[in-house]
């Protein structure tokens, strides 16, 4: 028998959190929308969503003094789109702004490129570098999920998984115990789903 | 690189999947947390849930369905119908859409298209475009959810895109009056001619009814994205079909 899963889902204040707690619904995990930081001290697995612009997010986490409890987490932490990009050291998004470096790196706009919108919004294909990472199993290289951004981490030891749209960026980082995922893994139909529940048995 | 998108498009009202001929007719095909469900597992790349009565009416979209839509699938789903202000679209997308389309709304005052894409992102942002043929060139039509009250605009439809596009649209749906729900393909000519005006994604709209259709708005005019309703309701194809079809003539899908 294993042990419950308890997730906490962090209401950073800007994200669209509905979405993220549906998917947690259907994995039947105990889930809680919470930014009380004893509660997400608590947790056995961590879902750090947003939505939006960098820098709100961090006024947001600072404004609930959510940024130093994230800093301490131990157990997994799952970042997911800007939750994924406040996770490294720094952001160039509006003028820039320092975010929880927990992930080593910086998040930079995607280049412009002729017949390539920004925002990069829609279903591509992940190249999987970490073949044997827990996250992947029962993935497949090339699998297809949904992406919406403008900004994204470039390619560095930390990738797990990589896309390839106006240049190669990070679909999933990992860094200890933190993992950040570009694509919204709560839209991603089975793939998505498959990565889910892959993190909350990690 | 990008999949194309193969997205059903479910007209609702009253609460109900319903679908008509040339925007008429309209009989029900069915529930829609069903209908939503069994196109996700299907393989839809994205849902549109379009309340045809909404703009005509003068009034707001019911928001109680969108919330179970959201927590029923695990693909992006954008609704449209209705949404006349960016209050009307913060709550559809506090409930769970992933994007809000705007059609009469944004020809009666294009600034919204701006307000919105400054207070959402562009990404959430889509212009829906009604559009029919006439003396060789497209013009725009209005509330053309109640035949009674459709009526034809002075907007060209290749100038009203790039206005929409420029003003902060992150997508375009554009729908071929002339031939929705004739099953006889979509009009690739006008696809083709708004195609060449914008960069932003174009999703094509009206006409869907064999695999060739889908084939054609994706390799002749060059559509991101093909939006079907009556082709899916019917089962005259279903999602599967349409996608290995579009596999084996070499279009991007995601299978």
């Amino acid at each position: 028998m294993k042990n419950k899963t308890t997730l906490a889902i962090v209401d950073s204040g800007v994200a669209n959190l509905t979405s993220v707690m549906a998917a947690a619904k259907r994995l039947g995990s105990e889930a809680e929308i919470t930014s009380d930081p004893a509660k997400i001290k608590a947790a056995s697995k961590v879902i750090l969503p947003g939505v939006g612009a960098a820098a709100a997010a961090m006024q947001q986490l600072k404004a609930k003094n959510l940024i130093e409890t994230i800093r301490a987490l131990t157990q997994p932490v799952l970042g997911i789109c800007l939750g994924m990009q406040i996770m490294f050291e720094r952001s160039e998004e509006s003028g820039g702004c320092d975010c929880l470096g927990v992930i080593p790196g910086k998040i930079a706009r995607l280049p412009d490129k002729k017949g390539m919108p920004i925002p990069h919004m829609g279903w591509n294909s992940i190249s999987i570098r970490a073949k044997e990472h827990p996250l992947f199993k029962g993935v497949e290289d090339g699998s297809f999920v949904y992406f919406v951004h403008s900004y994204a981490a470039p390619v560095s030891e930390n990738t797990l998984a990589s896309c390839e749209y106006s240049a190669a960026f990070t679909a999933i980082a990992g860094y200890k115990n933190f993992i950040g995922c570009q694509f919204h893994p709560e839209r991603s139909s089975q793939v998505g789903q498959q990565i889910l529940q892959n993190f909350l048995d990690m | 690189m990008l999949a194309k998108r193969i997205i059903p498009c479910l007209d609702v009202r009253d609460g109900k999947v319903v679908k008509g001929v040339q925007f008429r007719e309209h009989e029900i095909v069915g529930d829609i947390i069903e209908l939503a469900e069994r196109y996700s597992a299907e393989g839809a790349d994205e849902l549109v849930f379009y309340d045809i009565t909404a703009s005509s009416d003068g009034r707001m979209v019911d928001r109680n369905w969108i919330k179970r839509v959201a927590e029923s699938i695990d693909i992006p789903f954008c609704v449209a119908g209705g949404i006349r202000t960016v209050d009307d679209a913060r709550a559809i997308l506090a409930n769970g859409a992933d994007k809000i389309s705007i059609n009469s709304p944004a020809l009666e005052t294009p600034a919204l298209i701006e307000e919105m894409a400054k207070e959402f992102g562009i990404q959430c942002v889509v212009v829906g475009i009604d559009s029919r043929e006439q003396d060789g060139d497209y013009f725009v039509y209005q509330y053309t959810g109640d035949e009674a009250k459709t009526k034809a605009t002075q907007r060209r439809t290749l100038d009203w895109v790039s206005e929409a596009a420029s003003r902060g649209a992150g997508e375009i749906v554009l729908n071929c009056m002339n031939q929705d729900g004739m099953r006889k393909g979509y009009d690739i000519a006008q696809l083709s001619a708004v195609r060449a005006k914008i960069d932003i994604p174009l999703i094509s709209s009206g006409g869907a009814g064999a695999l060739e259709h889908f084939a054609d708005a994706f390799i002749k005019a060059h559509v991101d994205g093909a939006l079907a309703a009556s082709v899916f309701h019917k089962k005259v194809l279903t999602i599967g079909e349409v996608k290995d079809y579009l596999k084996k003539q070499g279009v991007t899908v995601r299978i």
